[in-house]
């Protein structure tokens, strides 16, 4: 048979989608973990129900995946997806819209019966009615032929049945010129107890390889080649991996060890899941009766010597509002992580959204000021996560570090940093008693002594009442309430004086500003690459530290006309930078649980410099 | 524990345990709770029996939440912690987990430790994480100015329930064994030497101590507990548990208990009918046993269980901990972040 032709492209958007229990998740992430290995660029969005097993065939069982991934930079899992795996009817249904025009349907024809297309609301088989001509459609019994390569092998149905995903990824690792090895490797590894179940995958993800490379019905294969990327040893990483390997990461530094109080919650748990394998680290990982046992556990281990940490999700982050007061006014070092989610209340808990940057800065009683930073992307969880834990060490404060649920699960290549180059981190315990006063402050960054349990001599007492400064003792003096109320503020505003300047990407003055925080990063770049690709300019800021914010920003700001602040809130950041700068903003909000398109952004540029010019 | 942790806290005095007095372990801090408060007999006992304990001051921490008694740490002289309302218990499992090597106590109240923190206080009574708890009972709300608590009898008038409360109260030591504590107990205000006696064993036990202690509020619930600690009536009133002994009360010491099938009666050892030998026996390691005296609290037909109810030992929570770190760090040495860092499937871009 003759080679079939290949055509190179340099980007590719593929969406994996199926029942929640088609093992779509599973796909996407073996795709992208050998993408990675290729040396493509990459982004990924899982994107899946709150359910862990949804009535199977139905519309909001649907489980998703897409990666987008290219030879050239890539910021987002992609508009729109090239190519869409759906594994029944429902899938289909539920994920056309976010397919291009001209794009490919590669459709599991089993899934398409008379059942599955009643339970998708389709009243005639889509493939057959002509509603999908504007795509090329493949319909494949992938069903039937994944039965049909075990057939010899006396498994059950449930396990045939379970193997079909293999089948499907054999596909389009033949459509994209992908290796098999390191699938193969992994299922080794994986089912090494059940070496039947291992032989089953590896031989239906073969058969899908050899489908795509011997069947008629696909005439193309892709080559996507390795991208760019500055040189160096890479890994494929989650938000949610790299935010756990950051905290490791400053304990380590510090010499101390990690205290994680924690109470498992969507989308936040993989962190919780990931420290508690490293126990040899020094990683105290324990799962709290609730939210609160998770934060004050933190604080308790704080006070003795630990660094205490705690992850959540937006619900929980309520609940530890009470607590987040207490450690701010203990002024022990503590770092809170809320991976976000929809909300409010349960809200949309596998959905994303920014919408707890107000609770971060302001959702406890009294005059509480806690730092707040936000990762950009799902690496930058790393060293993010580990800057948030140096301030809370450096300065005895609470750090709230903001994620979300699109950074958490989603996943991207990473340069591998040097252990040695992050920056350093030396707490140091008062073990002098003389002179020492619990709330006598470093003259430079405000911070008062870490004084241990166990140190002789400095036996001392805090506590959530309001404290005379220096002596610490309790005191409902009002000077020394608004004097100690200052101070605590102060001391936060001060970190502001070793954080690196705003830094614009672009001409430093001009028409329009695009600003933005956390994930929405990679969609205000690529929305700012195409804009200048046609010739306009236009200038990004991207927000790490939201409270202090960095020294120069008013200043930034002021020296543009428009400012445009997309968010997946209601205006959040637009409100603060209003607050503090008096800057006029102009908002782009999108809470939909779904990340921004750039192409969405892109269209709020061209709008705006075209009422401006 | 880490280097650094253990750098700031090696004593460089001589490593023989200091001989304290009670006095070592009064803060500089006036007491400030209201004249007549069964709390200061309880400060009293316990600064008492800690020199005994052998452990230095600096190694001890008193963990508190809120209300009256939740002021107490600031009036021992060892390290303290003045949480928030119902969650010293979880900030003392924090501190213990991350610091093996202290002595941590809980001081709560029957609001504090069984309404706002009753969650937290089960979970560490199932935990058997080795804090000490002593919980004052005075089965109201005192800071608050006297609302009706978790303990307080039903149909109680208060501010809050003016005709009379609908709840049926906890019995705490019964709320304690049901969460599997390892140690329960009871003992009074108005009884020093017992309430030294029940304290000291408390510290000594390993695992988490659970000590209710009957504590009179003299200005919102002034004499709630007469009954079982003024002296014309305590002796019919209370029966003192103690292990291996019969259980016999009564000013003549002529009155018993007999289990009778699964319940308990009283019985009179002068009539002829019963002698000692018909009694039950108290056996601080039977978990069944335990059960059903704490049971007897609120039965008016019974005299009030006083004493320790079950000190039973089995693992404890900060103790298996370390064990998995230990275990983790023998098979897998010292946690390398480089080698983790550059773990698992990597490539190389030139």
């Amino acid at each position: 048979m003759p080679e079939k032709p290949t055509q190179t492209l340099d980007e590719v958007t593929i969406r994996f989608a199926g029942d929640s229990g088609d093992g779509m998740q599973l796909t996407g992430t073996q795709f992208t973990n050998t993408t990675a290995l290729l040396g493509n660029d990459l982004s990924t969005l899982p994107d899946y129900p709150a359910e862990i097993r949804a009535p199977q065939g139905t519309l909001f069982g649907v489980s998703g995946f897409q990666i987008h991934f290219g030879s050239k930079e890539i910021h987002t899992p992609g508009d729109q997806c090239d190519v869409l795996v759906a594994m029944n009817a429902a899938a289909l249904k539920v994920n056309l819209g976010s397919l291009v025009d001209g794009g490919a349907i590669i459709a599991n024809s089993d899934g398409f019966n008379d059942k599955n297309l009643k339970l998708a609301g389709y009243s005639a088989n889509p493939f057959k009615d002509n509603s999908l001509q504007k795509y090329r459609v493949f319909e494949v019994d992938i069903t039937k032929l994944t039965a049909l390569a075990l057939q010899d092998l006396n498994l059950s149905s449930k396990i045939v049945d379970r193997s079909k995903n293999f089948f499907a990824l054999g596909m389009m690792y033949w459509m994209y010129n992908r290796p098999v090895d390191s699938t193969i490797d992994w299922l080794g590894s994986k089912f090494g107890g059940k070496p039947e179940i291992a032989e089953a995958n590896i031989r239906v993800l073969k058969a899908g390889w050899n489908y795509g490379e011997t069947t008629e019905i696909f005439n193309v294969r892709y080559q996507v080649g390795p991208a760019k990327l500055p040189a160096g040893k890479y890994r494929n990483i989650t938000g949610n991996q790299a935010t756990a390997w950051g905290m490791m990461a400053a304990a380590r530094k510090a010499k101390l060890d990690l205290f994680l109080g924690s109470y498992p919650i969507t989308p936040a748990s993989d962190i919780l899941h990931e420290l508690s394998i490293y126990k040899n680290f020094n990683v105290k990982t324990f799962q709290a009766e609730d939210e609160i046992a998770g934060i004050t556990s933190a604080i308790g281990a704080s006070f003795g010597g630990a660094l205490g940490t705690t992850t959540t999700s937006g619900p929980g982050l309520a609940l530890k509002s009470e607590a987040l007061g207490l450690a701010v006014m203990v002024e022990l070092p503590l770092l809170c992580v809320n991976v976000q989610r929809g909300g409010p209340s349960t809200g949309l808990p596998t959905k994303t959204e920014q919408a707890d940057l107000f609770q971060a800065l302001f959702g406890r009683n009294g005059e509480a000021p806690i730092p707040v930073l936000a990762a950009a992307t799902p690496a930058d969880c790393f060293e993010t996560v580990f800057e948030a834990s140096r301030i809370a060490l450096k300065y005895m404060t609470p750090v709230i570090f903001l994620s979300d649920g699109y950074l958490g699960n989603g996943s991207e290549p990473w340069l591998i940093p040097d252990f040695d180059k992050l920056p350093d981190i030396s707490p140091t315990f008062r073990t002098k008693p003389e002179g020492f006063l619990p709330y006598l402050r470093d003259e430079a960054t405000l911070a008062r002594p870490w004084a241990i349990p166990g140190t002789p001599g400095l036996e001392h007492r805090i506590g959530g009442l309001e404290k005379q400064n220096i002596t610490g003792s309790v005191s409902y003096d009002p000077i020394n309430h608004e004097t100690m109320v200052r101070l605590r503020t102060e001391k936060v505003a001060r970190i502001a004086n070793e954080l690196p300047l705003a830094v614009v990407d672009g001409e430093k003055e001009g028409d329009l500003l695009v600003i933005g925080w956390g994930s929405t990063y990679g969609a205000i770049r690529s929305a700012i690459a195409t804009a200048r690709e046609r010739g306009k300019k236009v200038s990004q800021v991207h927000l790490r530290y939201l409270n202090p914010m960095p020294k120069n920003l008013g200043e930034v700001l002021h020296k543009f006309k428009n400012i445009l602040v997309p968010e997946m809130n209601l205006g959040q950041l637009s409100n603060v930078l209003r607050m503090r700068y008096l800057v006029p903003t102009i908002p782009l909000d999108k809470v939909q649980g779904l990340p921004f398109k750039s192409s969405e952004i892109e269209k709020k540029i061209e709008e705006i410099l075209k009422g401006s010019s | 524990m880490s280097l650094l942790v253990e750098e700031a806290t090696k004593s460089v005095a001589a490593p023989a345990p200091p001989k304290y007095s009670a006095k070592d372990f009064q803060s500089d801090q006036d007491v400030r709770w209201c004249p007549g408060c069964g709390d200061y007999s309880i400060l009293a006992q316990t600064q008492r029996i800690l020199p005994d304990l052998g452990i230095p001051r600096h190694k001890m921490v008193f963990v508190s939440g809120i209300g009256c008694s939740s002021r107490f740490p600031y009036y021992m002289n060892t390290y303290g912690f003045h949480g928030i309302h119902g969650r010293a218990t979880a900030i003392a499992s924090g501190l213990k987990l991350a610091r093996p090597d202290l002595s941590v106590w809980v001081v709560t109240g029957d609001g504090d430790g069984l309404s706002i923190g009753g969650n937290h206080m089960i979970h560490l009574l199932r935990r058997n994480i080795d804090i000490k708890v002593l919980l004052f009972n005075n089965q109201i709300y005192g800071l608050t100015k006297g609302q009706y608590s978790p303990t307080s009898e039903k149909g109680k008038i208060t501010k809050s329930t003016p005709f009379g409360s609908l709840d049926y109260p906890f019995n705490p030591a019964s709320l304690a064994l049901g969460s599997s504590a390892s140690f329960v107990a009871r003992t009074m205000d108005r009884d020093p030497k017992h309430m030294q006696l029940v304290l000291k064993r408390a510290a000594e036990h390993k695992g988490t101590s659970f000590v209710e202690i009957y504590q009179n509020c003299n200005v919102f619930n002034d004499g709630a507990f007469f009954k079982f600690t003024e002296k014309d009536t305590k002796d019919d009133q209370v029966v003192f548990i103690e292990h291996g002994k019969p259980l016999i009360f009564g000013k003549e010491r002529n009155k018993g208990i007999r289990l009778n099938g699964f319940t308990l009666e009283v019985v009179s050892l002068s009539d002829g009918k019963y002698s000692v030998n018909d009694l039950l026996v108290h056996d601080e390691t039977d978990t069944t046993l335990s059960f059903i005296l704490a049971d007897m609290t609120y039965k008016p037909h019974l005299p009030r269980p006083v004493g320790i109810f079950l000190a039973n030992d089995r693992p404890c929570y900060d103790e298996e901990m370390t064990k998995q770190i230990d275990t983790a760090r023998q098979k897998r040495g010292d946690g390398d972040m480089k080698k983790l860092l550059n773990s698992g499937e990597t490539w190389v871009i030139n």
